[in-house]
């Protein structure tokens, strides 16, 4: 069992690696998005650091729900997913493994830049911390509850687009908490409930998305 | 053609089997509708002629004679959705799928409407068309989720898939409605304090209180009929393999050219 | 032994085929023949328990194989149409990761034997991309010699794009799982020296 999560995860990673243009790419597009906003609201830094928490963590969310359609789409197309879905190991565990890779190879990326970007829209250094954590709870989030959906809209033309409609919904009480808590730090009220809230929608997603997950996939290649 | 293999077992399951549930339906639907129009009437006119005037909002109040019930309905019909989408992946029962999705427009069409109705009815209440309140934001989600689910199953071409794609995405939706009603409150009290709150209702007249109830059970029997009523075309379509569906063209043809 | 009952198929708006029912025990060789569009991969797929018949059922040793489902896999490789090749992986990288994702331990040296017994010894460290289909198709058909332990070989025209030594070696190690007491179900359009011709399963006479 953990052989086969072991392989399926060297192997995503080793993919990332060799592809990593597509990293840079989404990293890139999280900084422009971020970038927008003062253009869009005005440079005012009262403002900017009013609006920092809630930016980062759209911007966030939408570089995630970017690279999403690709977490299958390749293996479905190469015929790979019809082989491990006939592996003789449960299917939670290679797509636990995928998600994982996915997570490493996108979501850690983009939490790692998320600070310096935070410094760009004048956030108060302080709250970097409780941001970081905060990604770094939700993040995960994101990334098994779209893997749902990308394995549901597998092939299916307009994929990403039906992919951003039906997971950007779930998405809001990751955006309400992860956003919240760095609020909440900024006006002195403590981060840590909102930041036990994430864990707890993190682990529950956890115990529930990869099977959700696998029998969606099981329903998108009959 | 497969035969109709599906021999019923007991006698309340019957109705599981398509070929039972198409004329079924087709009985059960004009009289639904007969219903939902004698209430409509009736909570319409307890609404609008023998409820009281609201002491501090006027007349505008009489608007909850449809948002509330339209609101209720989506919510209820949005757990119904994920219920038979639940017995469908689990008992692997195809009409299951057909109710879940011949409920799907329904249930967005009544969340749009309790949006709509919010919208006109917070104008001369609260002075702007949109509050971001938490009932209202959580409905605005639960339309996205229902515009989810409807675009996924008419977006996947092959009829099975659709219907467990769908039934899945309505189980994960349905996991998260409560969820995101939780946090979307918990957002709303800490930005906007408890400044707004949209149905204080002190010691609503009970003509109110029946006038509502009147709507609600149009809402239901409305939802009822056109449910039924769309969901014998799915089946149709479904089964069209089947034998019993050729008689039943076969018949209603029959009809149609006696008819001319 | 695999079972078929009844077995019938709808692909989307058309019905395949219906009450198919047959049964392949070990040490015997099954082609499913039939013109393009009879259904052949879609039975494949039923038979692997990827896609759910809409009628009837697939048994392996007696049991309904998606109750089993583990232990069915366990015992199955199937190489569908697509060879299932990464273009970002050496043929070697993607040999070993079929193998360890699909529950088989593998070594290193295993999957280079196995690679240079197919002919792509000078290949091995070369990103899938730069193959031609024949070389394609050989690094998924070398997961066969590795996968001499699982007794059932389901292959989706295994033959398709190799040149004839590459056919006569692939058709002799088919005779060899089957004489050694293993069961292959094939589809094909040409002919291929078996060592024992195999059974035909025409799909034309069960169309709808």
């Amino acid at each position: 069992m953990l052989n086969t999560f072991v392989a399926v995860l060297r192997r995503d990673l080793l993919l990332a690696w060799r592809g990593r243009a597509d990293v840079l790419v989404t990293l890139a597009f999280f900084v422009i998005v971020v970038c927008l906003f003062p253009f869009g609201v005005g440079a005012e830094p009262n403002q900017l650091r009013a609006i920092a928490p809630g930016v980062l963590w759209v911007a966030v969310l939408l570089s995630c729900l970017l690279s999403m359609h690709r977490l299958f789409a390749q293996d479905h197309a190469d015929g790979t997913l019809e082989q491990l879905l006939l592996s003789s190991e449960p299917a939670v565990v290679w797509v636990g493994a995928k998600v994982l890779a996915f997570w490493l190879s996108t979501g850690l990326p983009v939490v790692v830049v998320a600070p310096g970007l935070a410094l760009l829209l004048d956030l108060e250094q302080g709250a970097l911390p409780v941001l970081v954590v905060s990604l770094l709870l939700g993040t995960p989030i994101l990334a098994l509850l779209g893997a749902v959906g990308a394995a549901l809209t597998l092939g299916v033309r307009g994929g990403g687009m039906l992919l951003a409609l039906l997971v950007l919904p779930l998405f809001v009480p990751v955006l309400i908490f992860g956003a919240g808590a760095v609020e909440a730090e900024l006006s002195g009220t403590g981060a840590v409930a909102h930041l036990l809230l994430l864990g707890g929608g993190c682990a529950g997603a956890l115990a529930l998305a990869p099977w959700a997950c696998a029998a969606s996939l099981r329903i998108s290649m009959e | 053609m497969i035969a109709a293999e599906r021999a019923p077992r007991a006698s309340l399951f019957r109705f599981a089997a398509p070929q039972a549930f198409y004329p079924l339906a087709g009985r059960l639907a004009p009289w639904f509708a007969a219903a939902a129009l004698l209430l409509t009437l009736a909570g319409m006119w307890l609404g609008f002629f023998v409820a009281p005037t609201d002491a501090t909002q006027g007349e505008v109040y009489r608007v909850i004679f449809i948002h509330v019930p339209a609101a209720w309905m989506s919510m209820f019909i949005y757990l119904v959705m994920a219920f038979w989408s639940a017995v469908g992946l689990v008992m692997n029962t195809r009409l299951s799928f057909v109710m879940s999705q011949a409920l799907a427009p329904t249930g967005a069409m009544f969340c749009f409407v309790a949006l709509w109705t919010g919208a006109l009815w917070g104008r001369p209440t609260w002075g702007a068309y949109w509050v971001w309140d938490a009932r209202l934001t959580s409905q605005l989600l639960l339309l996205f989720l229902y515009l989810g689910f409807i675009a996924l199953t008419r977006a996947i071409e092959d009829p099975r898939r659709a219907d467990r794609a769908g039934a899945m995405i309505a189980l994960v939706g349905a996991v998260n409605v409560p969820i995101i009603y939780f946090s979307v409150k918990w957002w709303n009290t800490l930005h906007q304090g408890a400044s707004v709150s949209l149905t204080k209702a002190p010691s609503m007249a009970s003509t109110m209180l029946a006038g509502m109830l009147v709507m609600a059970f149009a809402a239901w029997a409305y939802t009822l009929a056109v449910t039924l009523w769309r969901v014998r075309p799915m089946i149709l379509e479904r089964e069209r393999h089947t034998e019993w569906v050729g008689a039943v063209l076969e018949a209603e043809g029959a009809k149609a050219g006696g008819g001319r | 032994m695999l079972e078929v009952e009844d077995l019938a198929c709808l692909k989307g708006d058309r019905l395949l085929f219906r009450e198919l029912a047959f049964a392949v025990a070990p040490q015997e060789m099954l082609r499913i023949a039939g013109p393009n569009g009879a259904g052949k991969t879609s039975l494949l797929r039923l038979l692997t328990g990827l896609s759910l018949p809409e009628a009837g059922e697939v048994r392996w040793q007696g049991q309904p194989i998606r109750r089993v489902r583990e232990a069915f896999h366990r015992a199955l490789c199937y190489l569908g149409h697509s060879p299932a090749l990464n273009d970002m992986l050496t043929p070697l990288e993607n040999l070993r990761f079929a193998c360890e994702a699909g529950g088989d331990q593998v070594s290193v040296q295993d999957c280079e034997q196995a690679l240079a017994r197919i002919g792509l010894a000078n290949q091995l460290d070369l990103p899938a991309r730069v193959l031609s289909q024949g070389q394609r198709r050989r690094v998924g058909l070398a997961r066969l010699f590795l996968a001499a332990r699982r007794p059932l070989w389901v292959l989706d025209e295994p033959f398709t794009a190799l040149d004839v030594n590459a056919v006569a070696e692939l058709a002799q190690t088919l005779s060899a799982h089957c004489a050694g007491g293993g069961t292959v179900l094939l589809t094909t359009h040409q002919d291929a020296p078996f060592a024992v011709p195999p059974r035909v399963l025409d799909l034309g006479d069960w169309a709808c």
